[in-house]
């Protein structure tokens, strides 16, 4: 009880309603339904049948035609609501169709058949969970072969990012040495330049290494990213210098500074960095696709698109696999949350 | 151990799941600081930088830097040789093909249009996109710094997109624009007609910026959310003592005094906005026509998707590219010293 | 059965036999992309295979079309891939084909029943190698809703109607019926060739050069400008996604909302399975233009590649997936029109089919035969794609209203001519 009205009394200046206050609420209430209610969406169509899919207008929930076993008909029979010629309207199943006629029988009186014109009928449906979506290309696949590798690469290719590249943002925020500005100036001017178009000279370095169809073909290449020593840095560079000055008073190494003490303080931009890393490891297509071609090299990503064809995608399973996908995340995310949205709102490019 | 005592403040959180992976993280220091310190001695604390940048730099040189020496290799050779030593050279003959135009204000003078429709589009959707994203996120920011209940919650929601894949979001949106979408049952059930949402230009593009504020936002609010946290309570104290109208306070404080952060989110959204590429692809796939064709894209597709892959032509685009964001680059650059200064 | 039986015990006796030998086992993979079954149908196969031959293990990859559409030219450039691939891009992959002849028991079997279509996998110049089979001969034609047809009471147009008799008829059909889509085409530049063929354009000079833009060619593709314009097709295919991106109407086929679909064979299993008993559909001969009354032919083949390193167990499987027995259940299954020709010859009984996907098969199977010698030239051709390619991204652009459609006639030529440049610069 207390959270709604403590909701609903709060305001800008306590103990009056200003117009601000009552807008504020209320674009925070769109921003909860723009921003939830199209990837809700999303969940609930990938428990539609692929019928249910396509259906004008669109039912909300996932839903499906209604079945009854007849007496005399070996398969069950889908069931209708029927128009009649007189206006009222009948509960009838649907024995076959011929052209635009259809042969009904009423499930309780399955003798006499009943002929219907196609239009006058409406299927009758009921809420139901098309559970086959999921099932089916899990099983055909070797989800836990794929599950594995995406981990493995997610979770090693973040380790190695989050070290290699605050040992950088260490060594370009606490040392003055020669060529830091040229190395700032390599790091900042590459950090504009999309993946997409260094694919194929990426390829051949992967080739040389005889990296191909290993995970550390995508591992690896994407490991020194210029945003991370860039968001690192500029976190770093707000650490007090005392600090680290009396550290090596105290003759500490290069090494332990950076470990024991910078480390330690820089943890909310290596969050922020962390949970960047695992997003874009964990989502990653192309590249991989490039690299990886043998099914026990395969992640998530790659694998379970293996049903799109040249010609037609299976929508059903497509989003259901897109759900499987998003769980990690989801999870992540209703984990990490706080953690999250504060790191990036500390870190704050100061 | 020899060393001092760390200095570094302890977190104390007592958790001892922290400490599983804690300790073996401490035996790891221990034996990498063992050689380290063994460098140290020899060359010096002072150079000990390089030691630090060494890793990454490899990393960078080897997958970044080369990577880029190629590309241009490739940019200056033609043909559909995969390997460079069997490209013949070609000189700037992929350039002059790309910039032989009539004028560069009419992509359809162009011989290559489908690159100078795929600048102008960038260009304009990078334009349309920050305007909103800025305005949006500022707006966002103010909203959320409000004294408002459950903000974490409202702050976690507007936040929650920007961890989906571009393909996630894409799809998401895909399925509620199309012609049997979501938003037109909705139309239709109040009677209106259909609209083809992403068949006709104008209201493609307008998607595409939608879409992709929605997806983005969040990041950028929480910059300027810590701008204004960051912004002391006692000058609007001061500002409410004197009566001052509520927009003006928000103009002459707020917006001043919030300018460094919006400068970084001004710059951010620039760079994402010229490299736009895998939610276009899915969303309209650059139509209709080629109304939200992008650089990137185009760039994939002359390098892929055609049956002659030609990496000569890509390389150089991207090289165009490459130079154009190296000077967004470089503004970014003087943008951050002023606001060092300032 | 038995004699499945009577073969896997010869295996095990050979097993025996050679168990003291210490044998490695070669890896034979291929990398396979799926439209439908076809993958279910093949693994289970090749199952098969690897029970009788003890010594070779077949990985099958299964992949994403884009895979094989795009990684795969670039992994085969550097020397990289699998052993076996199943392509639709069947001449650019030509100069990376394993020729297969020295390796084979009876070549001659497969000259004798894939003879047409190996030309098509064969780089240029080269008129002996046998670099693979196709996993599927498709045919491009039209799909019909006839329950709609039936709905509005107008018959359906008879076998030698023209584009325009079909076109004046679906069109009654949908304004009757309110169907969005009269008639939907693939956003493919294949499909397009197969009314421009029946247009009457040549595609080649006489000297077999590539010359695009002619009479006929312009008459199919005012057709379907005029056709955008009048709503006969709506724009959602053609005029939504930029450059050569492909757009069906599968779901919209499935949804009743098409009343013909032109498309091809490889539909007939997916609308088998997913139409089911809500309408009933028919696949029709392709209309005719002012020449002919053709479709475009094509298909996926399964190509055995050069740099395999173990040639002989490559030939091996080959063979096995090739042979009469193995390959007629491969199409039965997958509802395939069968690029075998003495398979075609015998007709195959499609045993999982309903009656209207078997019509529909019989329809397609029966056009092989009668299609115009130019649609074959035409899916030889090694540089087809960027034929295809270049008219689909251009017609597009005039159909959204981005271009008229002598600019886009100017614009396929040049992009042709480029483009075959680039690719003969050495």
């Amino acid at each position: 009880m207390s959270l709604v009205t403590k909701l609903a009394t709060a305001r800008r200046t306590p103990g009056r309603w200003h117009w601000t206050d009552i807008a504020a609420y209320a674009y925070l209430a769109l921003g909860v339904v723009l921003m939830f209610g199209p990837v809700l969406w999303l969940a609930m169509s990938s428990f539609k049948t692929q019928a249910g899919l396509l259906e004008f207008p669109p039912s909300l929930l996932p839903m499906s035609q209604k079945e009854v076993v007849v007496t005399g008909h070996p398969q069950p029979l889908p069931l209708f609501t029927v128009t009649m010629p007189d206006g009222s309207t009948r509960v009838l199943a649907q024995v076959r169709r011929i052209g635009i006629q259809a042969q009904m029988v009423d499930p309780a009186n399955p003798a006499e058949t009943i002929r219907v014109a196609i239009d006058k009928r409406v299927p009758v449906r009921e809420f139901k969970l098309a559970t086959e979506n999921y099932t089916e290309p899990l099983e055909r696949f070797a989800f836990t072969r794929f599950l594995w590798n995406s981990v493995f690469v997610t979770v090693v290719a973040t380790i190695i990012t989050l070290i290699i590249n605050s040992m950088a943002a260490y060594a370009l925020s606490i040392y003055e040495f020669r060529g830091k500005n040229t190395v700032m100036l390599m790091v900042i001017g590459t950090l504009m330049i999309p993946i997409t178009i260094i694919l194929v000279p990426v390829y051949l370095v992967v080739t040389e290494l005889g990296l191909v169809n290993s995970l550390w073909a995508v591992i690896l290449p994407g490991a020194a990213t210029p945003t991370g020593v860039f968001l690192l840095r500029q976190y770093m560079l707000t650490l007090p210098r005392d600090l680290i000055e009396a550290a090596r008073m105290d003759k500490a190494s290069e090494w332990q500074i950076y470990w024991r003490i910078v480390m330690p303080l820089a943890m909310p931009a290596l969050a922020v960095l962390a949970i960047f890393s695992v997003m874009w490891r964990w989502n990653e297509f192309l590249w991989p696709l490039a690299v990886l071609t043998k099914t026990e090299s395969y992640t998530l990503q790659i694998g379970l698109n293996a049903f799109q064809g040249e010609l037609q995608t299976q929508w059903h399973y497509l989003l259901a696999m897109t759900v499987v996908t998003l769980l990690p995340v989801a999870l992540v995310f209703v984990f990490l949350q706080r953690f999250i949205t504060t790191g990036i709102a500390n870190t704050g490019m100061k | 151990m020899t060393g001092p005592t760390p200095t570094a403040p302890r977190r104390d959180d007592g958790a001892g799941a922290s400490d599983l992976i804690a300790a073996p993280l401490a035996l790891l220091s221990r034996l990498i600081d063992w050689p380290m310190r063994a460098i140290q001695r020899v060359i010096g604390e002072r150079r000990m930088a390089y030691v630090f940048l060494l890793p990454n730099l490899a990393f960078f040189g080897l997958f970044v830097f080369v990577p880029l020496i190629i590309n241009v290799v490739f940019s200056v050779t033609g043909g559909a040789a995969l390997f460079p030593s069997q490209r013949p050279y070609v000189g700037a003959g992929q350039y002059a093909y790309l910039f032989d135009c009539g004028s560069f204000l009419d992509p359809n003078s162009c011989r290559e249009d489908h690159f100078w429709r795929g600048v102008s589009n960038t260009a304009r959707f990078t334009l349309f996109q920050v305007t909103a994203m800025v305005l949006f996120s500022l707006v966002t920011a103010v909203v959320l710094n409000m004294r408002i209940r459950a903000r974490g919650f409202f702050r976690a929601v507007y936040f929650f997109p920007v961890l989906l894949s571009p393909v996630v979001v894409a799809l998401t949106w895909k399925w509620i624009l199309q012609r049997d979408g979501l938003l037109n049952a909705g139309i239709t059930s109040l009677g209106g007609e259909r609209i083809l949402f992403l068949v006709d230009p104008s209201w493609a593009m307008f998607w595409i910026v939608f879409v992709s504020i929605w997806a983005h936002m969040g990041f950028y609010t929480l910059i300027l959310l810590a701008g204004l946290q960051a912004i002391p309570a006692d000058l609007y104290e001061a500002a409410e003592m004197d009566a001052t109208p509520r927009w003006r306070t928000f103009w002459r404080i707020t917006l001043p005094l919030l300018w460094p952060n919006m400068i970084v989110v001004i710059v951010l959204a620039l760079i994402k906005g010229v490299q736009t590429f895998d939610e276009v692809f899915v969303l309209t796939g650059g139509g209709p026509g080629t109304a939200t064709l992008m650089v990137v894209h185009y760039i994939y597709e002359t390098a892929f998707s055609n049956q002659v892959q030609n990496f000569g032509l890509a390389a150089a685009a991207s090289v165009v590219l490459g130079v154009v964001l190296f000077a967004l680059t470089l503004a970014q650059l003087a943008a951050s010293s002023r606001k060092g200064a300032a | 059965m038995q004699r499945k039986h009577w073969i896997s015990a010869l295996a095990l006796l050979a097993g025996l036999v050679a168990g003291g030998i210490a044998h490695a086992q070669t890896t034979v993979r291929i990398a396979w992309y799926s439209d439908g079954n076809e993958g279910e149908v093949v693994s289970d196969l090749l199952k098969r295979f690897e029970a009788q031959n003890k010594d070779i293990k077949v990985v099958l990859d299964q992949v994403p079309y884009k895979a094989i559409n795009e990684a795969l030219p670039v992994q085969l450039a550097s020397g990289q891939g699998p052993d076996i691939a199943r392509v639709v891009d069947i001449g650019g992959v030509a100069r990376y084909a394993l020729d297969l002849r020295p390796y084979l028991k009876d070549a001659g079997y497969w000259d004798k029943n894939f003879g047409p279509f190996l030309e098509w996998m064969r780089p240029q110049g080269d008129t002996n190698s046998i670099p693979g089979f196709m996993t599927q001969l498709t045919v491009t034609g039209p799909l019909v809703n006839k329950t709609l047809f039936e709905q509005a009471g107008i018959a359906l147009p008879g076998a030698k109607a023209t584009w325009d008799d079909w076109a004046k008829a679906v069109k009654a059909v949908a304004t009757k019926v309110q169907a969005p889509f009269p008639l939907a085409m693939d956003r493919s530049g294949h499909r397009f060739f197969g009314l421009a063929i029946s247009e009457g354009t040549k595609v080649f000079d006489a000297k077999g050069e590539p010359a695009v833009i002619d009479d006929g060619f312009k008459r199919g593709a005012q057709l379907v400008f005029d056709w955008h314009k009048s709503g006969v097709m709506a724009k959602e295919l053609w005029g939504s996604v930029s450059g050569a991106a492909y757009r069906g109407a599968n779901d919209e086929f499935k949804n009743a909302q098409v009343v013909m679909y032109v498309s091809g064979s490889w539909q007939i299993a997916q609308f088998d399975k997913t139409v089911g008993n809500a309408f009933d559909w028919v696949a029709v001969p392709s209309p005719c233009g002012a020449a002919s009354c053709t479709g475009m032919p094509g298909g996926a083949g399964l190509i055995a590649i050069k740099a395999t390193k173990n040639p002989e167990a490559v030939a091996k499987v080959m063979e096995y997936l090739a042979s009469e027995p193995v390959l007629s259940e491969f199409y039965a299954r997958s509802l395939f029109v069968p690029g075998h020709l003495g398979i075609a010859a015998k007709g195959l009984d499609y045993k999982d089919a309903s009656p209207q996907a078997k019509a529909a098969l019989k329809v397609f199977s029966d056009q092989v035969a009668s299609l115009s010698p130019v649609a074959y030239k035409l899916q030889g051709f090694v540089s087809n794609r960027i034929i295809f390619n270049a008219v689909i991204s251009r017609v597009g652009q005039a159909i959204s209203g981005e271009t008229t459609l002598d600019e886009a006639y100017k614009r396929i030529a040049s992009d042709v001519e480029q483009q075959i440049a680039e690719r003969n610069k050495k």
